[in-house]
């Protein structure tokens, strides 16, 4: 786990020294709200419907005991008693008073947290798989990488008034839980022919209005020119992309305008001016930050553990709790923990106070004291050791967080939705909801195995509807909350943007129809192939059939 | 608007001396008729390719701010700092307010036209931070060299 020294100490502290003298220039008129607003924006302060929000940056999602504690207190003191955590591994505050947010980035400071980029025209929060550091799968840990990546992005001179909002993913393994391909820029670590570690490099893809899968601009690129080929992407996008039309400023659609070959020639030109130009990181630098992702000090175990398969054997909610929420992990006896923030009725990725603290305790005394936000909203304990499974299920039960629906079809990613958010056209939390109790049996869940439901409240697409097998996307249609359906996106390695079914469903009809879909699935896989798989074979017209004909 | 000239790491207020201006496509199509300009405004939305040649007779180089949020002029800023080797005013025009003039700074502007009226302000900006993880067109050393050479002092 990454430390601050003294000079990330330093300029955190004197940002939030900085931030409070704006927020006194704010309320005293000596700024305007329009030129106040990139500034606190840059800062993570957010207003939304009902209040200001601020989003607390959580780099590549990972958070030790002392800092989920410091979170649990400013979700009790500051705010209604939780938080929520986000697509990009951050977690927002929905509640906070404006004069209170300079105390809470004091109290942030104190465990080395901030807010600093969350969000505003610059580079945001930098993400990671969640099972970095603890999965066998990775070539090496990408969260380095990502850290390296946070200290080049932080106060960029030359990158803080972008066109639009810039978004960065890191990946190490061939399975892609960080949605690479959906980033600005998303990069995955892997070994060239001649056995090389580097970057291949995937640039424009997005979400949103013009939904994009990233393309490739460059196969390989060693890992030691990153921070300059970026510098070089970004100075492109700078003064390049397009500023006359918010909704097309994102550097997807230069990337389109210009076509792959042409943007990555536009790249590789000013890359080729720059590369030993001092930008990148010198070798010590690297290394003293490998250093500081290390593995922790792991037993030697035996990969099986009586205690476990006893309990397995004893307890059926247990044994199907660790059959849908454990994954493997790369040393003999532990396991990866997910940790499920999506109950059956609850409101998707909100986390109380008590819960966080229970984590937290979890966490210190069985996961080295780390755990880590996934961009699916939910919390993985990576390095637990297979004996104290059955003791971190009944901590986690006891707080209800013990849902056992990683990955299944109430396991859902929804935007804030119209409950919160002024940008939103529909809520998604109650479809999300109604979605979940339709499918409340854990047995019927897990025989549906792996779907991925995402719901967006409008076409910004914050719940990455695109990217889900069955994606849904609230409309506005005349005063009424509409939902259009989506089906066979993918946010993994093999990634793809979900194809519109057709007319759209009012509230009352939107959990039939998915039920209609699930059940066409149920009715016509082969063998054990997923909702996604089954759509891929069949295409997408049976689906349309069921969800049409019938209705 | 007030002129504000960066010098050894301040911001002091200036009298405008008398500028000739031509922008970069007036001075391209008729370089002999702009012989006396002494000031190259450049607008945000040019590609400074090829600039090198245009540059040695101007003492000053005008980039501009349309709104501040519009942050195309960094880069030109930086591009005529490292790669043209400009060593001459880089001044920031337009929507220039206190909260940007360190970036400014940081990406090789070195007078600005300011908009705000606190001028003392503007000046305290400067200072906020400490240190810079990235390099940029000033002098200041990223962070990770002062790691280094602590490292090496150790």
């Amino acid at each position: 786990m990454y430390r601050y020294d003294e000079f990330d100490a330093t300029l955190v502290a004197e940002r939030v020294a900085q931030f409070r003298g704006q927020v006194n220039r704010r309320l005293s008129g000596e700024l305007t709200e329009d030129q106040f607003k990139p500034l606190r924006l840059m800062n993570g302060v957010y207003l939304q419907l009902h209040a200001y929000m601020l989003r607390v940056a959580i780099p590549y999602g990972t958070l030790t005991s002392q800092k989920m504690r410091k979170l649990a207190h400013i979700a009790r003191k500051y705010d209604k008693g939780y938080g929520h955590l986000t697509t990009r591994q951050n977690i927002q505050f929905n509640w906070p008073a404006l004069v209170d947010v300079p105390d809470i980035l004091d109290e942030l400071a104190e465990v080395e947290m901030h807010a600093i980029q969350t969000s505003g025209n610059c580079i945001r929060n930098t993400t990671s798989d969640q099972y970095a550091g603890a999965t066998a799968e990775e070539v090496e840990d990408p969260r380095p990488y990502a850290e390296m990546i946070r200290q080049w992005s932080t106060f960029h001179p030359e990158f803080s008034y972008l066109p639009r909002k810039f978004k960065i993913a890191v990946t190490a393994a061939d399975r892609d839980r960080a949605a690479v391909k959906f980033h600005d820029i998303g990069l995955r670590i892997h070994k060239n022919d001649a056995g090389e570690v580097g970057f291949e490099v995937y640039v424009g893809g997005g979400l949103g209005r013009t939904p994009f899968v990233g393309p490739t601009i460059r196969e390989f690129l060693p890992k030691e020119y990153l921070l300059s080929y970026l510098e070089a992407i970004l100075r492109v996008y700078n003064q390049q992309g397009r500023r006359d039309n918010k909704f097309k400023a994102r550097i997807k659609i230069l990337v389109n305008s210009e076509g792959v070959d042409g943007f990555a020639n536009l790249v590789e030109t000013e890359w080729n001016q720059i590369k030993n130009s001092g930008v990148d990181l010198p070798r010590e630098e690297i290394d003293r930050i490998h250093a500081y992702f290390a593995s922790p000090k792991f037993e030697n175990l035996s990969g099986e553990s009586k205690t476990h398969k006893a309990k397995i054997a004893e307890d059926k909610e247990f044994a199907r709790w660790a059959r849908t929420n454990l994954a493997e992990h790369k040393t003999s006896g532990y396991s990866i923990v997910n940790i499920s923030v999506k109950p059956i009725g609850g409101i998707p990725g909100d986390i109380s106070d008590i819960q966080m603290e229970a984590v937290a305790d979890i966490a210190e005394r069985f996961s080295f004291d780390e755990m880590c936000v996934t961009h699916e909203q939910n919390l993985v304990l990576p390095h637990v050791k297979k004996d104290d499974l059955f003791a971190v299920w009944s901590a986690l039960k006891a707080v209800d967080l013990a849902t056992a629906n990683i990955g299944l079809v109430s396991d859902i990613i929804a935007c804030p939705g119209l409950d919160y958010c002024s940008l939103a056209n529909t809520r998604s939390i109650p479809i999300a909801q109604r979605i979940a109790e339709r499918f409340s049996d854990f047995q019927k869940q897990e025989d549906l195995g792996e779907l991925k439901i995402k719901i967006s409240g409008c076409i910004n697409a914050c719940g990455h509807h695109h990217a889900g097998h069955i994606g849904i996307l609230g409309v506005d249609k005349k005063g009424e909350e509409f939902y259009q359906i989506t089906l066979g996106g993918s946010g993994a390695e093999d990634a793809a943007i979900g194809e519109i079914a057709g007319r759209g469903f009012s509230s009352d009809q939107v959990v039939d129809a998915v039920e209609k879909l699930v059940d066409y699935y149920k009715n016509n896989r082969q063998d054990k192939e997923r909702f996604l798989d089954t759509y891929r074979r069949l295409g997408a017209q049976p689906f349309k059939e069921a969800l049409y004909d019938a209705a | 608007m007030t002129l504000l000239k960066f010098s050894h790491e301040r911001l002091l207020p200036t009298l405008s001396e008398p500028l000739e201006e031509v922008t970069l496509t007036d001075w391209r199509e008729n370089p002999s008729g702009n012989a006396g300009a002494t000031a190259l405004v450049v607008d945000n939305d040019i590609p400074l390719s090829d600039i090198a040649s245009d540059l040695s007779g101007f003492s000053v180089v005008i980039l501009n701010f349309p709104k501040f949020q519009d942050g195309r002029a960094y880069s030109q800023a930086r591009l005529l700092r490292d790669r043209y080797g400009y060593t001459g005013e880089i001044r920031a025009r337009g929507d220039v307010l206190r909260d940007q003039i360190s970036y400014m700074v940081r990406c090789g502007f070195n007078a600005f036209e300011f908009s705000g009226e606190d001028v003392s302000g503007a000046d305290k900006a400067l200072r906020e931070f400490s240190f810079a993880y990235q390099p940029g067109a000033d002098n200041e050393a990223p962070v990770w060299r002062k790691r280094l050479s602590r490292a090496a002092a150790a």
